[in-house]
């Protein structure tokens, strides 16, 4: 299990401390799918990076199967078995699709599991391992790259960032079996992710509101709340018309 | 020596040309020690030495394709300078790999020292593929120097590839590459350095765009370490219809200095040049994104910086 314990993060504005997260308190248990959605700027990005260890907190801890892992660094939670998948993805000059796979998955992998994992992300290995990881790559194709790494390494944790933003339909109907597919074998994922339909395919969804845990709950149920009190500033949860924009 | 070669010449000749051994087919000449210790020629590849200054003369025969032309030099002579002319002479339609480079290897507390004069004259239609590495090693005092000069004719429509590495080891250098470029050809150059300790590396391309649709594209990748400086010093001039592109991405690491000027003047309405030149330190959002792979901060620094000068 992962959870979250009183975690609070605050930065210097202009106007004095800026608090991005406030008092948030989540359990992610064994064998689950969360999803963390909220309008832009609530904080999901920053609260996904905390459980990374990107973004260290300034109270509150990190606890994984009982550890509190507050304290680690990026690289040692990776090693604990927590993979993620940045909302925008990082180019590297030089370094092809198949140097960063087999980084990710620590060691060269075989043909098959090249296949397997691009083509679960919409990409065939052939055309892709021997790319640079650079500007030659649209920003859908580099996005897909940065699902496969996190999907290669199997971990025990799984974080994506608006894995859905700039991805197309053919490929997001690829990507939904992918994220389905994680759910099982006592791994636990989270994805943040304004999709109805990765809403709805998961166990839990949370919705976060200026840095604060609004609503947490099955995904049909917290849906029709979010419907009944706001269409109009909720619309995107449901219409999905802004499927691809950033938060 | 010739034949027999020891375990210290066999290494410098691996780094620097890929050879396990003379080669058995094409033409080659090795030079060593400020001198020719064996040579060969081949069906469509003729070297003569020079008579009036000391290097070779390298003619490849018009429409001859697939040879290959290995001219090491390796010093392993604590304070010797070497100052060499080697001129190509490229027939027309002809197609050749070029493998050049010097390996130094200095014990010794004096400077070793290698110049290298290139030009290359290249008839219309040839393409010449020109692979040249620097290298320095040994744990002497005496400084390992390397000034290799090239400079390149190329009448229409040929082509020529080059890719100049110089990875460590390198004391001081001073690489000036020029080029002259007739109708419809084409150069491609790709540079990577790595400096480190107090080493100075520094870099002039001059690039002459004269014939109507010639084009040029520079990349050169730098890491500069420690204490070391590198400048980079770029002109291209457009003089007609033409295309220019040079990129200048360097890396620094510790107390390093880089320096870049690249320039581009255009002299013709239809000149199409540009150049990009970014120099910074490993970005922090690399180092992050291999370290969410389980990667120690050492080991992302390492791939990334490895993955930039391949
Ligand atoms: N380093 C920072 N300095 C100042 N403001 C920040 C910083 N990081 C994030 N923010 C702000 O915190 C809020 C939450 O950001 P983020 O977690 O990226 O939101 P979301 O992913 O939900 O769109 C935003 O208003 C953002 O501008
Ligand atoms: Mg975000």
């Amino acid at each position: 299990m992962l959870q979250l314990r009183n975690i609070r993060y605050a930065v210097d504005g202009t106007d004095g401390k800026r608090t991005i997260l406030d008092g948030v308190n989540l359990d992610f248990n064994d064998g689950e799918q969360t999803i963390i959605t909220g309008h832009n700027g609530s904080g999901k990005t920053t609260l996904a990076k905390i459980i990374m260890g990107i973004i260290t907190p300034n109270d509150g801890t990190v606890v994984l199967d009982g550890d509190d892992i507050t304290g680690l660094s990026v690289s040692e939670r990776a090693r604990r078995g927590i993979a993620f998948a940045f909302q925008q993805p990082v180019r590297f000059k030089g370094l092809t699709v198949g140097d960063l796979l087999e980084a990710a998955r620590g060691g060269k992998p075989t043909r098959a599991e090249l296949c397997d994992c691009l083509s679960e992300v919409g990409l065939c290995a052939v055309d892709y391992i021997d790319r640079e990881l650079s500007g030659n790559l649209s920003g859908g194709e580099l996005k897909r790259i940065e699902i496969a790494m996190a999907l290669i390494r199997k971990c025990r944790v799984s974080v994506f960032d608006e894995p859905e933003a700039g991805i197309d339909i053919w490929s997001f109907d690829r990507l939904s079996g992918a994220f389905a597919a994680l759910k099982g074998e006592g791994r636990i994922s989270v994805l943040v992710s304004h999709q109805e339909r990765i809403m709805r395919g998961a166990d839990k969804l949370v919705v976060l509101d200026g840095g604060k845990v609004a609503r947490v709950g099955a995904p049909d149920e917290v849906l029709k709340h979010i419907r009944s009190v706001s269409v109009s500033a909720c619309g995107r949860l449901a219409g999905g018309e802004n499927n691809g924009k950033r938060a | 020596m010739a034949n027999a070669l020891n375990e210290l010449e066999k290494r410098l000749l691996a780094q620097v040309a890929d050879l396990e051994a003379l080669p058995q087919s094409g033409a080659f000449n090795l030079r060593e020690n400020g001198k020719g210790v064996a040579r060969g020629n081949s069906a469509g590849v003729e070297i003569t030495p020079k008579t009036d200054k000391s290097g070779i003369d390298i003619s490849v025969k018009a429409g001859v394709k697939g040879e290959s032309v290995h001219i090491p030099v390796i010093m392993t002579e604590s304070g010797l300078t070497d100052l060499v002319y080697n001129d190509f002479y490229i027939g027309e339609d002809a197609e050749v790999v070029i493998v050049a480079g010097c390996g130094i290897d200095n014990c010794g507390s004096q400077k070793s020292q290698h110049d290298g004069i290139h030009a290359f004259h290249l008839a219309k239609g040839s393409r010449v593929k020109y692979i040249e590495k620097h290298i320095g090693t040994g744990v002497g005092t005496g400084g390992r120097v390397l000034n290799p000069v090239t400079e390149i004719f190329m009448d229409d429509d040929s082509a020529f590839d080059m890719e100049t590495v110089q990875l460590g080891g390198v004391t001081t250098s001073v690489r000036k590459t020029t080029a002259t470029l007739g109708k419809g050809a084409k150069l491609n150059i790709s540079e990577r350095v790595l400096t480190s300790e107090n080493q100075t590396a520094t870099t002039y391309f001059e690039v002459d765009l004269v014939g109507k649709n010639s084009s040029v594209e520079v990349v050169s990748r730098s890491v500069a370490r420690d204490g070391s400086v590198q400048e980079f010093v770029s002109e291209v001039r457009g003089r007609t219809a033409c295309f220019g592109r040079v990129e200048c991405d360097g890396i620094m690491m510790d107390n390093a200095v880089i320096r870049s000027s690249p320039r581009v003047s255009a002299e013709n309405v239809d000149a199409e040049l540009m150049h990009e030149a970014a120099i910074g330190k490993i970005a922090g959002e690399q180092l992050v994104k291999l370290e969410t792979l389980g990667l120690s901060k050492q080991d992302a620094e390492a791939m990334i910086i490895k993955g930039f000068l391949k």
